[in-house]
């Protein structure tokens, strides 16, 4: 697992991938947080040739782990590899490395490549790229042919190819006669649709939430209207046809209500937030640095536009206003929202080096999302089982997969310092891109070791040279 | 003092009147009053000898960048005046790397005209010791033109205590409006926005502003009353079903001014579209500031260039 060696970064850290030999240590005095089993106990976590047993040989290392958080390992549903077509701003290598870096065992590549992944040989061609990745590749394939929403992709075929899912993000299918078809069409796969809720007549060319940040600002701004009436209209078509409809990155108030109502109901439908909606506000766009939580991010005057228009803050859908913030952390504290998903969007610098509305949206998040998280736990946002939750089981239950601390259970699994801080940096980003307005924070939470399928992906310094 | 709110990093910018305090609007009046009666007395100071001035507008304009031109002149600066349909602005050279290269040449102050909101803040962050001051942004600010919107209004009406000021139209993607907004409330009237629902909405709750549908509630008792332009092409189908509805609602005649408010005085940011926003014998009545606003607009814009050189040394 020394192949990637990257000296200077944390504590001498390194990169292992999924064909290395599988891990065996043991981690004394741990806090185990395990959501799936509803438990989260202090004690020994032994990994023995890959798999989590009850006690191990005395030749297996020991390694102190008093203070460390042991959770199964993240499931990112919503991350932007670029591969194939934008590996300027990020490639299967270092967007996995990034994942292990930020304690994520599974991403889930979008389909919004050049071109996009919306034929099987494509899907095959990419998950036989990503064998020896950092992290496990799933592939949400294109939910209609070249994402134009015109007709739609063989769907059968391509989760027989391995996807876990079809979407066309980036944007909706704006037909709802194509949405109600690719519903209908999947409900007996057992895959979802990830809908990207947005009305593209209503959002325009727009590039903020309306509100008064966007007015002072003078941005061209899409009302929240633009999400919610997709979703409205998807849980309409969820409902009559019985597919299941994934709502992903939501950011508004305004479509948390119609899916509490859905779900109540029985409607298949599931959806997932984002770090930055869930912390970041409209107020950073007009250069406030305050989480959503946080006393300051409310008010008029206080607002310092020294560092307003910085492009890092233009994301789609587009950063939400505190009181919309607050209510998307409460939806995920109550269950509404299933699973925190980064979505995870590098872009070359060019691309927001350029006046806001002229840059390209989308900020990174594999390797922020656990410190957003904890801060969020520190601030007494939500619980911790709450958000190694959204950030592992039930992700990954929605594309098949299960998470465990259990014994016998294959170790996947992320150990970190809740305690520890480090400052997010171009040389301690794992990422090909720097895109996101948190450079030059500091964030909680030390990702320590990062364990996929068995294997060591990410070790700073904790159990060392094999 | 500050030029662009609090942060002492943006001092040396002019980057817009949001955020500036009563004090620090009133002195910049103050200084424009002093070269007002400086230059009619043939007794201009020279604050911007040996200073090069660049002027990169991106976008069209007259009246700013002809008064821009000639402050900085007849203080005494060396005035450039970029070209962008020859410069490498139109073969794709970005903002960012165009400000770098005129602030590596020498040039001290750079005027800038962008039609992206926030352009001059991305400029401002990427120089070294070369100002920034905005001539106008996108649908922003126009930090400027709100100045001399401000001491005309003082000069007219003595001070802006108390004072009841309308604007009509398309506010809310109106840089002119928008810095307005900020500069008067600040200097104590009160604004009423008035037009179509899509055009001043969006300004409901903001400090100091009234939003008020219907043109002649919002007339009535105003001391001052500012037409904005609308823009043609894109008039119809944005904020109205079209031009004609706008001008039946909103458009400022002689008759309604006098119905409503007979002894407001009229304001116009230029250039009118006469017929649609104010009738012809409007642009041209006792009542029409209109010439004054443009009048103001050397004055203003040697205080701001004099003030901005100082604040760089």
């Amino acid at each position: 697992m020394d192949r990637f060696d990257l000296s200077g970064r944390t504590g001498g850290a390194r990169f292992g991938s999924l064909t290395d030999a599988p891990a065996s240590f043991v981690l004394t005095g741990v806090r185990m947080v395990d959501p799936a089993a509803d438990t989260d106990v202090v004690g020994d976590l032994a990994v023995i040739g890959g798999v989590i047993r009850s006690d191990a040989a005395p030749d297996v290392p020991r390694i102190r782990g008093e203070g460390l958080v042991a959770a199964p390992g993240f499931c990112d549903l919503h991350a932007h590899l670029r591969t194939p077509g934008g590996e300027g701003a990020e490639t299967i290598e270092s967007g996995t490395r990034a994942a292990a870096h930020g304690g994520f065992t599974t991403v889930c590549a979008m389909p919004n490549t050049d071109p996009a992944l919306d034929e099987p040989l494509r899907v095959e061609g990419l998950l036989a790229r990503a064998t020896d990745a950092s992290a496990r590749v799933r592939v949400i394939a294109a939910a209609t042919r070249g994402r134009e929403g015109a007709d739609l992709t063989d769907h059968r075929a391509l989760v027989a190819a391995g996807a876990v899912a079809v979407s066309d993000d980036g944007a909706a299918i704006s037909s709802a006669a194509v949405t109600r078809r690719t519903l209908l069409y999947l409900a007996p796969l057992g895959v979802a649709l990830v809908e990207h809720a947005e009305d593209t007549g209503l959002a325009g060319g727009s590039v903020m939430r309306s509100g008064p940040i966007a007015t002072r600002l003078g941005l061209g701004a899409w009302p929240a209207s633009a999400e919610a009436t997709i979703v409205e209209r998807d849980l309409a078509l969820a409902a009559e046809t019985g597919g299941w409809v994934h709502f992903t990155h939501l950011s508004t108030a305004a479509a948390l209500d119609p899916i509490r109502r859905a779900k109540a109901a029985g409607t298949r439908v599931t959806c997932d937030v984002t770090p930055h909606h869930l912390a970041l506000t409209d107020r950073w766009v007009a250069g406030d640095r305050h989480f959503a939580w946080e006393a300051g991010a409310d008010g008029w005057s206080e607002l310092d536009l020294t560092l307003a228009y910085d492009s890092t803050c233009r994301v789609n859908p587009p950063l939400p206003s505190t009181a919309d913030a607050r209510e998307l952390m409460a939806a995920l504290a109550d269950g509404t929202i299933d699973a925190i998903a980064t979505d995870h969007a590098p872009h070359p610098q060019e691309r927001k080096a350029v006046p806001f509305a002229e840059s390209t949206p989308g900020m990174i998040g594999l390797e922020t999302a656990l410190g957003i998280g904890l801060a969020a736990v520190a601030a007494g946002q939500l619980e911790l089982s709450t958000l190694v939750g959204a950030l592992s089981a039930r992700p990954a239950g929605l594309i098949g997969e299960s998470r465990s601390l259990a014994v016998d259970e294959t170790a996947d699994l992320v150990i970190f310092d809740p305690a520890g801080t480090w400052m997010v940096s171009r040389e301690t980003l794992a990422s090909g891109s720097t895109n996101t307005p948190l450079l030059a924070r500091e964030l909680p939470g030390l990702v320590r070791l990062t364990v996929a399928s068995g294997r060591i992906t990410y070790d700073a310094g904790l159990i060392g040279p094999a | 003092m500050t030029l662009a709110g609090a942060s002492t990093a943006a001092r040396r910018h002019l980057l817009d009147v949001d955020g500036w305090s009563r004090t620090e609007l009133e002195d910049m009046l103050d200084l424009a009053v002093e070269m007002r009666t400086r230059r009619a007395a043939g007794d201009l100071p020279d604050p911007l000898r040996g200073v090069t001035v660049g002027l990169a507008f991106f976008e069209n304009s007259t009246r700013t960048r002809v008064s821009f031109e000639l402050a900085a002149r007849e203080l005494g600066a060396t005035v450039t005046d970029l070209s962008v349909a020859g410069s490498s602005v139109a073969k794709g050279e970005s903002l960012i790397d165009t400000v770098r290269t005129l602030e590596r040449t020498g040039i001290r102050v750079i005027v800038l005209r962008h039609a992206a909101s926030g352009a001059p803040y991305l400029a401002a962050r990427a120089l070294e010791y070369a100002a920034i001051v905005n001539a106008g942004d996108g649908t922003h600010a126009h930090p400027t033109q709100a100045l001399l919107d401000a001491l005309t209004l003082r000069d007219t009406l003595g001070s802006l205590d108390g004072a009841r000021i309308v604007i009509v139209g398309d506010a809310v993607h109106s840089r002119v409006a928008h810095s307005n907004l900020h500069a008067l409330t600040t200097l104590g009237a009160s604004v009423v926005l008035t037009g179509p629902p899509a055009w001043v909405r969006a300004f409901d709750g903001w400090p100091g502003v009234t939003v008020e549908p219907e043109l002649e509630a919002a007339l009535h008792g105003a001391d001052a009353v500012m037409a904005l332009r609308v823009q043609l092409e894109r008039a119809a189908g944005s904020g109205v079903p079209s031009l004609a509805e706008f001008i039946a609602g909103w458009g400022l005649t002689a008759e309604r001014l006098d119905g409503a408010c007979p002894t407001a005085w009229l304001m116009h940011p230029g250039p009118a579209n006469e017929g649609v926003e104010i009738s012809a014998e409007l642009s041209t009545a006792e009542r029409s500031l209109i010439g004054r606003q443009v009048e103001n607009g050397v004055p203003i814009r040697m205080a701001v260039l004099s003030r901005v050189v100082e604040l760089g040394h």
